[in-house]
């Protein structure tokens, strides 16, 4: 026991008020700065020497009231050009049909023939997967999906211009990364149904993917909560000997940019000088709430300079544009250590989930016309097709073979054993089980050895590996 | 203080005001393998990360499949009373965590305890929220070893051993329990008639918790078996805090031992007030009433 005086401690002087967390340095002589502010008045906006304001010391002085005001920032290159008066311009190398615009040259693209149809047949096994584990649920196979469709562009061209070996910090709409590279089918399927060899353990909803392989961190639902996450995992990986060469990816909706962790996570990646790709997938819904009643600003890209962030907006439907970008953004993260952040903009062509029927709030007349109109499928397959690298019949195959190998590591996923039933209880804590969740682990198996022979608890039981015999053991140890 | 100038910028280093963002980014780090030490200015302003310690840190092991796990993250808070610190700059938050499964708990009690739990927490392969008694930082003097130990965590001490009831405190409050068996000892003149001379002379077995998640039950339901009375004094409220689960786990472990009811002595069931810290808190006299309340049952 310390030998302190208990008698004094209720009074001791408490020297560490918040209030201290206000920066020294903005402990200012106000009197002088004052003086300086009413000197500056009187000569002409703009020309003085800049101030001593301790937010932002380069900051110039404006007499004029209404001038001061502002809503928007432009970038510069906005400058002079007539036609941009819609805010910040949107990057994009092919038009609505997939052929490069006036301007664009091949060197400009730089991709080859293998890497382009990679992508496009990885583009296209999205929505084979979809199609296929969409209807699933809805015959009550699976409980719960959420599909990719008219995002696989902004998914797979952001994964193309990547390193398999950056780390990757996701919502829950880019299982396309994790297709790209080359995560199997049957892990993903497995995950989706549960099944006693998924990588989670069984214990998520479907889609909540995660691979240590894959540089994949586990997808969580809690919106958002990756993004301070990933400007932490950034500062870990340039402080990692041997892997100064990677970077951190962070993928969010618009919906969850106006959650809090946004701004943590921004602001933290930028005064730590993390390189992190900040990647918004701007699709016009948070489930049923459409982007105009999200922000008032110019979209999530306008808020990046307030972060003193690099920031660029792209045509999320042209692949080849987001992977351009992408990889520049990854270039200039590493070679300028601070974070990017790219607003790919695209739309939710499928509902949120298997829970929600769009048409409650947008007409499907709306949709469709998405998908005819701007289709980031289209678009890749005509870039293809105009350079000979692909054709009908190579569509017809890839999609032929895609249901089948997706039907058929469906097929072997629902055939398999879910997770044994004490691992229910493992996992919670690293190392050993504290002694409350080995009493409980005991609990279940005495409840299990009484009334394991109800009809729903066996045919629940049977689904699990060893049918929830690996239960009995503790069950036996908490009698001795 | 000196860290940063030992071991570089890189390693300590200010963040930007925002709770949530400091937890999250320690996350991050820890996830990546690396020792994250994140400091909450005062546990009042710890629930602004409340979602980033719930549901990240504390199921990123479980939800993942052991893939990823934040068990290099440690997240240090100055807690409890301070004199005069009221709402925002007193609160016990321990209780707020408590059924977080994955989450380790831990409130030192002395700079002994304090180096040992706190170098056991950093390198617990679980992420901990360490709650340091802010009222101790300065008050509480001992000699400390200059070189590296730990102290286990999820084991409660017997400060003192007794037979006729146990009991069971944390942090600073631990300080008022002792001086409440001075006083229950040797009662000042004007309150003596208060406390009857039977018991006086009781033995009293004083346990510090030190882990608040996951707890000792063993050592606690032994000391109460033996005891047969217990007393569980804390800072926090006394409606849902700490001191209900230790109390609702010994009246189920301990039921055929208990000769006196388990008795709570805690903070008002009312905000942490500026004046008036005195009677909110469970002081010394508090603390002595309530033992002979129980031991006079």
């Amino acid at each position: 026991m310390a030998s302190s005086n208990v008698h004094s401690m209720g009074r001791l002087p408490l020297l560490l008020f918040r209030c201290l967390r206000v920066p020294a340095r903005s402990t200012v002589n106000w009197t002088a700065t004052r003086t300086f502010v009413a000197s500056s008045l009187a000569r002409k906006d703009g020309d003085e020497p800049q101030g001593h304001l301790p937010g932002h010391p380069s900051s110039v002085f404006l007499t004029s009231l209404n001038d001061s005001f502002f809503d928007s920032v432009k970038p510069k290159t906005l400058s002079g050009n007539q036609n941009a008066k819609g805010g910040i311009p949107t990057y994009r190398l092919m038009d609505g049909v997939g052929r490069l615009l006036p301007g664009v040259t091949d060197d400009m693209v730089n991709i080859d023939q293998s890497e382009a149809v990679k992508m496009y047949r990885t583009m296209l096994l999205l929505p084979a997967i979809d199609v296929i584990l969409y209807n699933a649920q809805r015959q009550g196979r699976i409980s719960f999906m959420m599909t990719s469709y008219g995002e696989e562009g902004a998914v797979i061209g952001s994964a193309a211009g990547l390193d398999a070996r950056d780390e990757v910090f996701a919502q829950y709409r880019e299982s396309g990364v994790l297709l790209w590279r080359d995560f199997s089918l049957d892990h993903f399927m497995s995950q989706v149904f549960g099944a006693e060899d998924d990588l989670c353990g069984g214990r998520q909803m479907p889609i909540h993917f995660g691979s240590t392989q894959h540089h994949f961190h586990t997808i969580s639902s809690p919106l958002a909560t990756q993004i301070p996450q990933a400007a932490g995992a950034g500062y870990a990986l340039k402080r990692t000997k041997g892997r100064e060469g990677n970077v951190v990816i962070c993928y969010f909706g618009e919906g969850a940019a106006s959650e809090g962790d946004f701004h943590a996570g921004l602001n933290l990646a930028s005064t730590t000088k993390s390189p992190v790709i900040f990647f918004v997938r701007n699709n016009g819904y948070a489930i049923s709430t459409p982007a105009a009643e999200q922000f008032r600003g110019d979209g999530i890209a306008s808020r990046g300079p307030g972060y003193g962030m690099l920031t660029i907006r792209v045509d999320g439907n042209d692949a080849l544009a987001v992977r351009s970008a992408v990889q520049a953004a990854k270039s200039k993260a590493l070679s300028e250590q601070r974070p990017v952040l790219i607003e790919a903009m695209t739309y939710r062509v499928g509902h949120h989930s298997t829970s929600d029927d769009s048409s409650a709030y947008r007409s499907k007349q709306a949709v469709e016309s998405w998908k005819q109109m701007d289709n980031p499928l289209h678009r890749m397959r005509n870039f293809l097709t105009d350079r000979g690298w692909w054709s009908d019949q190579l569509e017809e195959e890839a999609k032929v073979q895609h249901r089948k190998i997706v039907i058929e590591a469906m097929g072997r996923a629902e055939k398999k054993k879910r997770p044994q039933l004490s691992s229910l209880f493992e996992g919670t804590y690293r190392g050993e089980l504290p002694a409350n969740l080995k009493e409980q682990r005991a609990e279940l198996a005495e409840l299990l050895e009484k009334y394991g022979s109800l009809p729903g608890w066996s045919k629940e039981l049977a689904k699990h590996a060893n049918a929830g015999k690996d239960m009995e053991q503790y069950r036996e140890k908490q009698q001795a | 203080m000196g860290l940063a100038e030992t071991y570089g910028r890189d390693r300590v280093f200010n963040t930007p005001l925002t709770e949530q963002g400091i937890v999250g980014f320690g996350i991050g780090m820890a996830d990546m393998g690396h020792t994250a030490i994140a400091e909450v200015q005062f546990g009042d302003y710890i629930f602004p990360a409340f979602d980033q310690i719930v549901n990240e840190a504390a199921k990123y092991n479980y939800r993942s499949g052991g893939q990823f796990s934040v068990g290099r993250l440690t997240i240090r808070a100055p807690c409890q009373g301070v004199g005069h610190g009221a709402l925002y700059h007193s609160q016990s938050v321990e209780q707020f965590f408590m059924p977080v499964p994955g989450l380790k708990v831990v409130v030192p009690r002395s700079p002994i305890q304090a180096k040992g739990l706190l170098a056991a927490s950093i390198r617990d392969d679980n992420p901990v929220v360490f709650l340091e008694p802010k009222i101790l930082y300065r008050s509480s003097v001992e000699e400390v070893p200059l070189d590296d130990f730990t102290l286990p965590l999820s084991k409660a001490e017997v400060v003192k051993p007794g037979s006729d009831v146990t009991v069971i405190s944390w942090g600073a409050p631990l300080y008022s329990c002792i001086e409440a068996l001075q006083v229950l000892s040797n009662p000042p003149a004007s309150i003596a008639k208060h406390f009857p001379q039977g018991v006086r002379q009781a033995n009293i077995e004083l346990i510090d918790l030190r882990t608040i998640l996951p707890w000792d039950r063993e050592t606690v339901a032994r000391s109460v078996a033996k005891t047969g009375r217990c007393v569980i004094v804390h800072e926090a409220p006394v409606t849902a805090g700490v001191g209900a689960e230790i109390a609702a786990h010994l009246q189920k472990t301990c039921f055929l031992n208990l000769e006196a009811p388990i008795t709570r002595v805690g903070g008002w069931d009312t905000p942490f007030p500026h004046v008036g810290e005195l009677f909110y808190k469970p002081e010394a006299i508090r603390i002595a009433d309530a033992l002979v309340k129980c031991l006079t049952f």
